[in-house]
């Protein structure tokens, strides 16, 4: 997901203070950390990766998001960064109103539930899909919520939450998505970045 | 007839360990210093001890604080006592906190029995051993009077300052006072300010020091006898408070002591009856009843929130330092919840602050022993921030 990163990169500008949530082993804040000088922070459940991220040099906080968000004080940071996590918590509607309220921006990534394999995997094997972005099976995926581009676009207009910038990710190409050619990324897209607010 | 000649004995030791102490490295503090209780301290003795080298950029100095009960010997074996240093786990040449890279330092702080101005030291004034006469001293005033022995010692700014328990409270009091004095700071093990179930259990081992006889209101120094029962029970139940119940029964369980049966009496039958009389009575030789009541006082009154009105965000307002907060999933003396206040407190003021919670199941205590977990998290947080100032230099 080396292209996601360089999104999230192109997004974030220099000296902008940063918060990962879900940051796994810290190689998304390294990569931010090393490609410009970014002040980043990082927020993981798991002991074993927090340890990880301690040993690079990151500021890592170990907690689940859905309960240590509260913490984090109004706009206290410029971007806070959800990648491809938001369909793993139990109330991704409440994790994203506290993300919105923490971050001056936030900019979250959804794996698309809408890509053409995910669509034939379901019709054809009747089996719930696993592609190499969801590879687990049913009875062990940490995704709970899953969506796809057009479902995190009807919500963010329902919740009235304003949509920067939308971008996707077609066989690790970077484009743009627009009201004209929505229906086509949500077949042909791997991969939903918002920046809202 | 036993009894007596045994107190007579430690009474021995004690002094002959007064005498060793005289030739402990120890810095004559030449200022005075305003305690919180608003008596005026001046020319008192700081002890302490160094461990490596100090580099040419002197940028790889780590202050380590001590906990109640430990000294400023972390590592080797304690010249004094002959043991092994409070903090030989985490402390020495290529440990976690790795003496071949860093130059390590630890004062004996204030109110302690190991050389510093305590309770054990002569009173200029009445030229008597203070006792009870001693001034009741703080965390805070432990941290200040350590800032000199950085002045001499020609410390502008530490790589890191250290500790657990009492010695994690010294490290949150002193990123507060001084903001910019240390590059990081790794508070483990304990929290801004004393609960009331650890003033509860402290008031318990003072106590247990008052009732014995042996006391006699502080000055036991004018007898041929101390207070070692009263100081051994003290240890005893501190020593409880320090492990975990799950750690408790997987060492010692229901095992007796000798393996036949119970011996209806109250000897001690249990193994975990003959381990704490051990722990308590080991104590006594190597430390002093008046100094267990100061210096418990001194955890008893920190409270970190209060000093800056109930917002402990503010003690860390101006923070220049990186955090690592660190607590044992079995602490129940300081656990997990206080030190995340602290974590919370760091974050509200945009400190850069990391925090990570240590599975074990051998309680407060964690932070002393072989945990590798914990050992490893130290060491890299350490050297990711070594590397981290070396190269910001370098540019």
């Amino acid at each position: 997901m080396k292209k996601e990163f360089e999104i999230i990169l192109q997004i974030i500008q220099n000296n902008k203070k940063v918060l990962d949530i879900g940051c796994g082993d810290g190689t998304l804040m390294e990569y931010l950390k090393v490609n410009q000088n970014i002040d980043v922070r990082g927020l993981e459940p798991q002991k074993d990766l927090v340890q990880k991220c301690i040993a690079k040099g990151l500021s890592v906080i170990e907690g689940d998001a859905e309960k240590e968000l509260v913490q984090f004080p109004d706009k206290s940071f410029d971007y806070v960064v959800l990648s491809q996590t938001l369909q793993a918590f139990l109330f991704p509607e409440k994790v994203l109103k506290q993300l919105r309220r923490i971050g001056k921006q936030t900019i979250v990534s959804i794996p698309n539930f809408g890509y053409w394999k995910v669509r034939l995997h379901l019709l054809f094997k009747g089996t719930m899909p696993i592609t190499k972005n969801l590879p687990n099976e049913w009875y062990n995926t940490p995704n709970l919520h899953m969506c796809t581009i057009q479902d995190f676009v009807n919500f963010c207009k329902e919740k009235n939450i304003i949509i920067d910038r939308s971008l996707c990710l077609t066989n690790e190409k970077i484009s743009e998505i627009t009201n004209n050619n929505k229906l086509y990324k949500n077949i042909f897209s791997q991969l939903g970045i918002f920046l809202i607010r | 007839m036993f009894l007596p000649s045994l107190a007579g004995l430690f009474f021995y030791l004690n002094k002959k360990m007064n005498k060793e102490i005289k030739n402990i490295k120890k810095l004559i503090v030449n200022h005075s210093l305003e305690l919180d209780c608003g008596k005026i301290i001046k020319d008192f003795p700081l002890a302490y001890e160094t461990y490596g080298t100090l580099n040419k950029n002197k940028n790889n100095a780590i202050l380590v604080f001590h906990a109640l009960t430990g000294d400023q010997f972390i590592t080797n074996i304690n010249p004094i006592t002959k043991r092994e240093g409070w903090w030989i786990t985490a402390v020495g040449p290529g440990k976690a906190i790795d003496t071949n890279k860093y130059f390590v330092i630890c004062a004996n702080v204030l109110g302690g029995c190991m050389g510093s101005f305590g309770p054990k030291e002569i009173n200029p004034e009445t030229n008597e051993l203070f006792g009870t006469t001693f001034p009741v001293i703080t965390i805070r005033d432990m941290v200040r009077a350590q800032i000199y022995l950085l002045k001499y010692l020609g410390i502008d700014k530490l790589l890191s300052v250290t500790g657990g328990s009492m010695g994690g409270m010294q490290v949150l009091q002193f990123t507060s006072l001084y903001p910019d004095k240390t590059y990081s700071a790794i508070p483990i093990a304990c929290s801004a300010s004393h609960s009331a179930q650890n003033i509860a259990l402290n008031e318990l081992g003072r106590q247990a020091i008052m009732a014995d006889p042996n006391w006699h209101k502080g000055n036991y120094f004018k007898t041929n006898l101390s207070p070692d029962k009263g100081l051994a029970v003290a240890r005893m139940a501190a020593h409880i408070t320090y492990l975990s119940k799950q750690g408790l029964q997987e060492k010692f369980g229901r095992k007796l002591q000798d393996k036949g049966s119970l011996k209806f009496s109250f000897d001690a039958d249990f193994q975990i009856e003959s381990y704490l009389r051990y722990q308590g009575a080991n104590f006594v030789d190597r430390f002093d009843a008046n100094s267990y009541l100061y210096i418990t006082r001194a955890m008893d009154y920190f409270d970190l929130e209060k000093q800056f009105n109930g917002n402990l965000s503010l003690a860390f307002k101006n923070t220049k330092s990186k955090f690592c907060v660190i607590s044992f999933s079995s602490d129940w003396l300081y656990p997990t919840s206080e030190n995340k206040e602290i974590v919370i407190a760091l974050n509200t003021c945009g400190a850069n602050v990391g925090f990570v919670e240590i599975n074990s199941d051998k309680g407060h205590d964690s932070f002393l022993l072989d945990v590798p977990e914990f050992l490893k998290t130290l060491s890299e947080f350490l050297s990711s921030t070594y590397k981290e100032i070396n190269y910001e230099k370098r540019i």
